[in-house]
């Protein structure tokens, strides 16, 4: 049994926790107004939120270069504001991340917060909770079981994500090689072995996450109606 | 007057236009058929129907008009709806904690415990919304309504979702709110028996308008108003005190300040007072004293009006007794063929077993029903 190099683990837990926490105070918002909105503009966002479902991760990681490099405008202040640039490292790669897993983020708080509905939020209005207090103390965990499917599924989303970190950050030891790269190094340079204990950890991983997740989800569920 | 209110709504298959003025006191009904936009009123008045136009005033306070819009929060109006909405991830204790916090500053009239008992709440504390009946549901709604300390109660069929029971169970408890905690009230509802019973005025809608309010007996003996009763409930209310019971019969005597009439038991001590809905088509007329009859309640009454159906075959007649009056819903021919006018003195026939067991008050709570 060859152990393998804790770095790139490592590297992919961190950027997983990042990406989730920065969905979790950007989705959050987007999704609530995707459920409550009726205006014309919903059907338009909907479709944008969605398109890292249906893209190659090659062609958001494509555009993504493109966007973050040192001569597009946002990566080029990015470069004068930090003085390092976006492509090819660990920041590039959440703001890539965060792009490739939003769907997995806003899609389950969506749909729980329309299962929600405008009922409860009026009985909180009505004994004088204002909106912001309702949606903590009443939207937020009639839909606990939606967090909790969203964190999880942008969690591990995020650490199998390959296409889009080859594209954007490349394979640079420390800042930008994750799991998913360092298999594919593994096996480019026919290095089976090592190869079969990363890829056996990340099955393991998931299949775990993904089993609380359900088991949880039976053992406590949410009450609702 | 207390709440003022002058909305319009359009909606693709009706429009809300109502200018009515509600007093700061007692228990107003909003009445009308399913779909007269009761519902939507009371929704504007609470500002969560953010498509009505027009204004809003409550107390000297503006909540809408063409400028303002003050959110449902900051109006200080209690809502309790028809599915009760009690917050499923609380307990009972906490959806009325949840409440109690959020109460405004003002001097407490009446403590957490006052709202507890009168509404015997203490034993539900534990549970949780999914594990209480229908009935219990909405009494831990009307408490969490009044522990946030509303300024106005606004009732949107509290009762309609449950079964006749269980109404049985709430409307005592529904009758002493106002008193206990001296709110003014908008109780809407679609349902007689609950305007008899609970309230003291009324507006009625038809097809998004008013089209009565006033003192409850008055508009309800209005003899152009079939339509928002519904030709079959249409009727008058009689106010009498209990002067006696026959328990083997299972009857009892209430005394309307002359006449009498035999009804079937009411569980109330001897000096209650009641209100007893009579319906229309459930009285018919005499000349002179008919006997040999199996229908009790024989009342001397002197015809106030008539109103004949233009194309129908019946006629409404309102009539007088002891200075109560009394509506009777018989056929045009009997009119012809009796000969009667207003002036002339009728016998009204009244069955006993036409007072239902709806209609007819309940004790306050557990006790044997009413009959």
């Amino acid at each position: 049994m060859i152990l393998p190099d804790p770095g790139p683990l490592w590297l992919t837990l961190q950027l997983a926790a990042v990406t989730t926490l920065i969905l979790l105070l950007l989705g959050t918002p987007l999704a609530w107004w995707l459920a409550r909105t009726r205006g014309r503009l919903k059907p338009l966002v909907e479709a944008v939120t969605a398109l890292p479902l249906v893209l190659p991760p090659t062609v958001l990681g494509f555009y993504l270069l493109i966007f973050l490099s040192p001569t597009a405008p946002l990566g080029g202040l990015w470069l004068s504001a930090t003085g390092s640039p976006l492509t090819f490292s660990f920041s590039g790669l959440v703001i890539a991340s965060c792009l490739y897993s939003l769907p997995f983020m806003v899609q389950p708080l969506q749909a729980a917060f329309e299962s929600v509905g405008r009922a409860p939020m009026e009985a909180a209005a009505s004994l004088r909770a204002a909106p912001l207090d309702a949606f903590f103390s009443v939207a937020a965990p009639m839909a606990g079981r939606g967090f909790l499917t969203a964190t999880v599924l942008t969690f591990a989303h995020t650490i199998g994500e390959f296409g889009v970190v080859l594209m954007v950050g490349g394979n640079i030891p420390g800042r930008t090689k994750v799991v998913s790269i360092q298999i594919y190094e593994h096996v480019e340079t026919i290095n089976y072995a090592a190869a079969h204990t990363l890829s056996a950890i990340l099955l393991v991983f998931s299949f775990t996450v993904l089993l609380a997740v359900y088991t949880l989800n039976r053992r406590f569920p949410v009450h609702v109606g | 007057m207390a709440l003022s209110v002058d909305i319009r709504a359009g909606f693709a298959d009706f429009s809300l236009a109502v200018a009515q003025e509600f007093p700061d006191d007692g228990i107003t009904a909003v009445f009308g058929p399913s779909g007269c936009g009761k519902s939507t009123l009371l929704r504007a008045i609470a500002g969560f129907e953010p498509g009505a136009t027009g204004r809003v005033a409550f107390d000297g306070e503006v909540w809408m008009d063409a400028r303002h819009h003050v959110p449902p929060h900051r109006r200080g109006v209690g809502y309790v709806f028809q599915d009760a909405r009690l917050f499923p991830h609380l307990s009972v204790r906490g959806n009325l904690d949840y409440a109690a916090r959020r109460a405004a500053q003002d001097p407490a009239r009446y403590s957490f415990d006052d709202v507890v008992d009168v509404l015997d709440l203490a034993p539900l504390f534990a549970r949780r919304a999914a594990q209480l009946s229908g009935g219990e549901r909405q009494r831990v709604a009307i408490g969490r309504t009044l522990l946030a300390r509303p300024r106005l109660l606004l009732m949107d069929e509290p009762l309609a979702a449950l079964d006749t029971r269980r109404k049985g169970e709430i409307l005592p408890y529904i009758a002493r709110l106002h008193g206990a905690f001296g709110l003014p009230i908008l109780y809407v509802t679609h349902a007689l028996e609950e305007v008899t019973q609970l309230c003291d005025r009324i507006v009625a809608l038809s097809a998004g308008r008013v089209v009565a309010a006033g003192g409850v007996s008055a508009v309800l003996e209005r003899l152009d108003l079939a339509d928002v009763q519904g030709r079959f409930e249409a009727g008058a209310i009689l106010r009498g005190r209990i002067t006696g019971r026959d328990t083997a019969m299972h009857l009892s005597r209430v005394d309307l300040g002359g006449a009498t009439l035999d009804v079937p038991e009411i569980s109330r001590p001897e000096g209650s007072e009641v209100r007893l809905r009579v319906r229309a088509r459930d009285v018919s007329l005499a000349r002179g004293r008919p006997e040999g009859l199996s229908i009790r309640n024989r009342l001397a009454a002197t015809v106030l009006a008539i109103t004949e159906e233009r194309a129908g075959a019946f006629a409404e007649v309102l009539l007088d007794i002891s200075g109560q009056h009394l509506r009777a819903r018989v056929t045009r021919a009997a009119i012809r063929d009796l000969g009667l006018a207003a002036g002339d003195p009728v016998t009204a026939l009244i069955k006993s077993v036409a007072f239902d067991r709806q209609a007819l008050p309940r004790p306050p709570r557990g006790g044997s029903q009413a009959g």
